[in-house]
């Protein structure tokens, strides 16, 4: 029974037991003692009662059938010797097991008269849309057919212990009803708890980020030194050097590194002045009006893509700076199609509004009592903002400058397009560089083996990144929260 | 202007005052506003340049060049040998470019016999007639053996020189439309038989190697799937994990941590995520590659903290009183959240969750991981078939060399923007609507 039905009917005996234990706690109110909860606690706790525990049964039995079912088909292979046809045991069992899911689609009458070797097997599957691969053995056949019913006697089995589980639930819920039953506390509690876990799912992600891209770094030290990768100024992950022998190349991270940190600089170099002039024009200056207007436009401007800013980069932009350049000159262009200048430029235009946004919030939780004791002094408000709001401002603006950095190294689509793909070490702005994160892309796009180090560096550079980005964010927002403290 | 100030000017000029810097002072005040007003308007004009370059790039992509033919389905082309109906697959297999070519050749009064001008021909519709006029016999056999008049799209590069996108001045072995095709071209066009229509295949088409049989429709579809998922698992999760932290937990290390955890996973970098995707859903849990669902999964972990920090704030911003009111009336806890606080917050909570929506549909890079760049089609029937997502249809497009490719990445583009323009305006309107101040 396939693990879909058996919840349906989980959820369905759940269901019936909410009625009946409504419909019970209703009639047993006769007005003589005052029900502890109202009756559709009672309704709700048989129902977690019969679906919960039957949930996690459900969970364990598919996982441990799973694996029950990898033993089985283990056992049943025949004992690999040199001259085996398929290169390793565990594509052995994938492939029975591909097979088996694939005679899943036959019907009956072709089961009974079950062809014994691939060749004929072949074709009867690919009339049922099912593609299997061409190193699929002729010994695979009978073990996926007593796979597959050993898969149905276990699914039958599991499917009759949940289900008895569920109705066992739903019973003694049903019986402990009466008035001065505490349903709501138990239904309560349960609600908290699931309170509790929906919020831990923040640390699981964060446990599974680190956890995941770890693993597959230490499994790409195994064979790239962390020296080399760490200090490396060579970016040629396809390139094998005569006589280090295999497919190894050189992960070298400072070029990649140098190349992120030049296009944020740039884009910080755009972004924070002009961001911050704005927050401070429409704190202190514009009129409501004018802010009504203004503000949702950069807002609207922080709500596009990074996408449309990466092809308007190179689609536009890019064209139009190598054009610019090579009438300047009027021969060869200096500025290139992708250089580190247009990736920066456009990577700063979307942090406007992540700057002024921050910094908004920030001006405007300086204190009135400030401003208005250096206007009340006779600065002007120029003087004002400059030697009151701006010192005062400076850690939490410290914090938004850290934050947009932090957006900035990690920003994607617009240096993949924009950016270039060359691993250069320069310092000519004009030319193409290229970041950390093109070269994930790059080496996790198309075709992925998942234990050469080509990809599994990809990992390697995403755990780097994250270190990176999670140093600056904890700093920033200490900064910003210490800094809100200190006016509150 | 009061007598005051006239006053003090009739005593300024009597005595003349110390030079405190006042002019220099208030020259420094124009300025820095000048600087913020410059600011300003850096912003909004690259949102207005952005635009407009885009726009006008992307608004032919919404009408499509097709020639109206009479095409007759001619027995000897389709079906030569008579077999039809005992083999079905001859009606897949038939020569169906023959028949719009033959009609081509009757409509222009070519010379059957001309080799050269049927060479140039060739180039002139779209290899996509075969697909079309073969589904239209698919549909009704009976349609053998008669005339039918059928609008067939013209070939990328004639759709580009009919649109006028093309420079004729450049000489004619330099550029893809031979004079030919162009003088075939202005007489179908005199005729009226050559004419821009409304391209909806930009919308139902999936992916093609030919521009004008290529559109988002499995984009959109898996976009569509992909922003289900995340309603369904981010909003649920993140307000009942907000609700954990703002009315239950009580302040310690462990509520520490998770805030610490919620405020820095919003700042993670999104490719990050699709790089968790990969390893924990593709490769540790065997899910398929380029599924919506996957990327429903890894935009979910996305969009999580977005939502919880939105909707923190909006329960936050519920006053005390209506606690201590519930409270006081004798509502458990639970039923205060459930049946006071949340609905009060509820606009808030929406907007926030429109904002995390609109972020997760924009979104490219990690998708880009879990192997959504991929060549589809056929629509996807389920989320767990190969799908693309919108942004990741353009960035496909982006990568091709043909212009009618990057007029095409420019509609999209478009089509983008209305979405997410959509959604924002909705939160704002919420917003404005619905936002009490207590």
């Amino acid at each position: 029974m396939s693990s879909l039905l058996v919840l349906a009917i989980v959820v369905a005996v759940g269901l019936v037991a909410f009625f009946i234990g409504r419909q019970r706690a209703a009639a047993q109110d006769n007005g003589k003692v005052k029900p502890h909860s109202r009756a559709h606690y009672h309704g709700w706790w048989a129902f977690l009662l019969a679906v919960l525990p039957a949930l996690l049964l459900l969970a364990v039995w598919t996982v441990g059938s799973s694996i029950y079912l990898d033993r089985h088909i283990h056992a049943a292979l025949p004992e690999r010797t040199v001259d085996s046809k398929v290169a390793s045991e565990a594509l052995d069992v994938s492939l029975v097991k591909s097979l088996a899911r694939g005679l899943r689609k036959l019907d009956a009458g072709t089961l009974a008269a079950m062809p014994a070797s691939f060749a004929e097997l072949q074709p009867l599957l690919a009339a049922k849309g099912v593609a299997l691969a061409s190193d699929t053995q002729d010994y695979m056949i009978p073990i996926a057919v007593e796979a597959n019913k050993v898969q149905d006697r276990l699914g039958l089995f599991g499917a009759i212990v949940i289900l008895v589980s569920s109705i066992a639930g739903a019973f003694y819920a049903l019986r402990q009803i009466e008035p001065r039953a505490r349903a709501r506390n138990n239904v309560e509690r349960l609600m908290l708890w699931g309170l509790l876990a929906a919020s831990t799912i923040a640390i699981l992600t964060t446990i599974g980020i680190v956890l995941s891209m770890l693993f597959q770094t230490i499994t790409f030290f195994e064979s790239v030194s962390p020296m080399r990768f760490f200090f490396g100024t060579v970016w040629d992950p396809r390139f094998s050097a005569a006589g280090s022998g295999g497919s190894q190349g050189q992960f070298g991270l400072i070029p990649l590194l140098a190349g992120t940190l030049y296009i944020a600089a740039v884009a910080l170099l755009v972004a924070v002045p002009v961001g911050l002039m704005s927050a401070v024009y429409m704190a202190e200056y514009a009129t409501p009006r004018v802010r009504s207007v203004v503000k949702p436009a950069l807002e609207l401007l922080a709500g596009i893509p990074t996408i449309v800013y990466g092809i308007f980069a190179v689609v536009t932009l890019g064209p139009f700076l190598r054009d610019l350049s090579a009438a300047l000159t009027g021969g060869s262009p200096f500025i290139q199609g992708q250089s580190i200048f247009t990736a920066g430029l456009v990577m700063g235009v979307m942090l406007i509004p992540v700057v002024s946004s921050l910094s908004d919030d920030i001006i405007t939780a300086v204190p009135r009592a400030m401003r208005d004791g250096s206007l009340g002094l006779g600065a002007t408000r120029s003087e004002t903002i400059k030697r009151v709001i701006l010192p005062a401002a400076l850690p939490g603006i410290v914090g938004a400058i850290l934050l947009t950095a932090s957006r900035a190294i990690g920003e994607t689509m617009i240096v993949v397009l924009a950016a270039g793909v060359a691993a250069n070490l320069t310092i000519n702005p004009f030319e193409a560089m290229t970041t950390i994160t093109v070269k994930i892309v790059n080496q996790l796009t198309g075709d992925l083996e998942f234990n050469s180090p080509q990809t599994l560096v990809a990992f390697a550079l995403g755990l780097t990144l994250f270190a990176l980005t999670l140093v600056m964010n904890i700093v920033a927002l200490y900064i910003v929260r210490k800094y809100r403290e200190q006016y509150e | 202007m009061t007598d005051i100030s006239m006053d003090t000017m009739v005593r300024a000029a009597a005595h003349p005052r110390r030079d405190i810097g006042l002019k220099a002072r208030y020259a420094a005040e124009r300025r820095f506003r000048i600087y913020g007003v410059v600011a300003i308007s850096v912003g909004l004009a690259f949102l207005a340049i952005m635009l407009i370059t885009i726009v006008s790039k992307g608004y032919t992509a919404f009408w499509q060049t097709t020639v109206s033919l009479p095409i007759s389905f001619d027995e000897k082309v389709i079906d030569p040998s008579g077999k039809r109906a005992t083999d079905p697959s001859v009606l897949i297999k038939a020569n169906y470019p023959k028949l719009a070519e033959n009609a081509l050749v009757a409509k222009l009064g070519i010379n059957p016999d001309d080799k050269p001008a049927i060479k140039q021909l060739k180039g002139f519709l779209s290899e996509g007639a075969r697909v079309q006029l073969r589904d239209i016999v698919a549909a009704d056999p009976s349609v053998i053996g008669t005339t039918r008049d059928v609008n067939i799209l013209a070939a990328a590069n004639l759709d580009s020189a009919f649109k006028g996108q093309i420079d004729l001045s450049v000489e004619e072995a330099r550029r893809k439309v031979s004079d030919q095709q162009i003088t075939w071209m202005n007489k179908l066009k005199a005729e009226g038989a050559m004419a821009e229509h409304f391209n909806s295949g930009l919308f139902t088409y999936g992916a093609s190697s030919r521009p004008e049989t290529s559109g988002m429709g499995v984009a959109i579809i898996g976009s569509f799937y992909m922003m289900v998922i995340v309603l369904l698992l981010a909003l649920p999760i993140g307000v009942a994990a907000s609700i954990y932290l703002e009315e239950f937990a009580k302040k310690n290390r462990f509520t520490d941590l998770i805030e610490v955890n919620i405020n820095n996973l919003a700042a993670v970098p999104s490719i990050v995520f699709g790089l968790l995707g990969l390893a924990v859903f593709i490769n540790f849990l065997g899910m398929p590659r380029s599924a919506a669902f996957v990327g429903g999964l890894v935009l979910t972990l996305m969009t999580l903290p977005t939502i919880i920090i939105a909707t923190r704030a909006a329960l936050a911003a519920v006053p005390p009183s209506i606690r201590s009111a519930a409270l006081g009336l004798g509502a458990s806890k639970m039923q205060m959240v459930f049946q006071h606080i949340l609905p009060l917050a509820a606009p808030g909570i929406l907007t926030g969750t429109i904002i995390g929506l609109a972020r997760a549909l924009g979104e490219t890079a990690p998708l880009l991981l879990i192997g959504m760049v991929a060549f589809v089609a056929d629509p996807p029937t389920t989320p767990f078939d190969p799908a693309t997502a919108l942004p990741v249809q353009i960035y496909m497009w982006a990568n091709e060399a043909e212009r009618a490719f990057v007029e095409r990445m420019s509609g999209a583009i478009i089509i983008l923007l209305v979405f997410l323009m959509a959604m924002n305006i909705t939160a704002i309107v919420l917003r404005r609507r619905f936002e009490r101040r207590w």
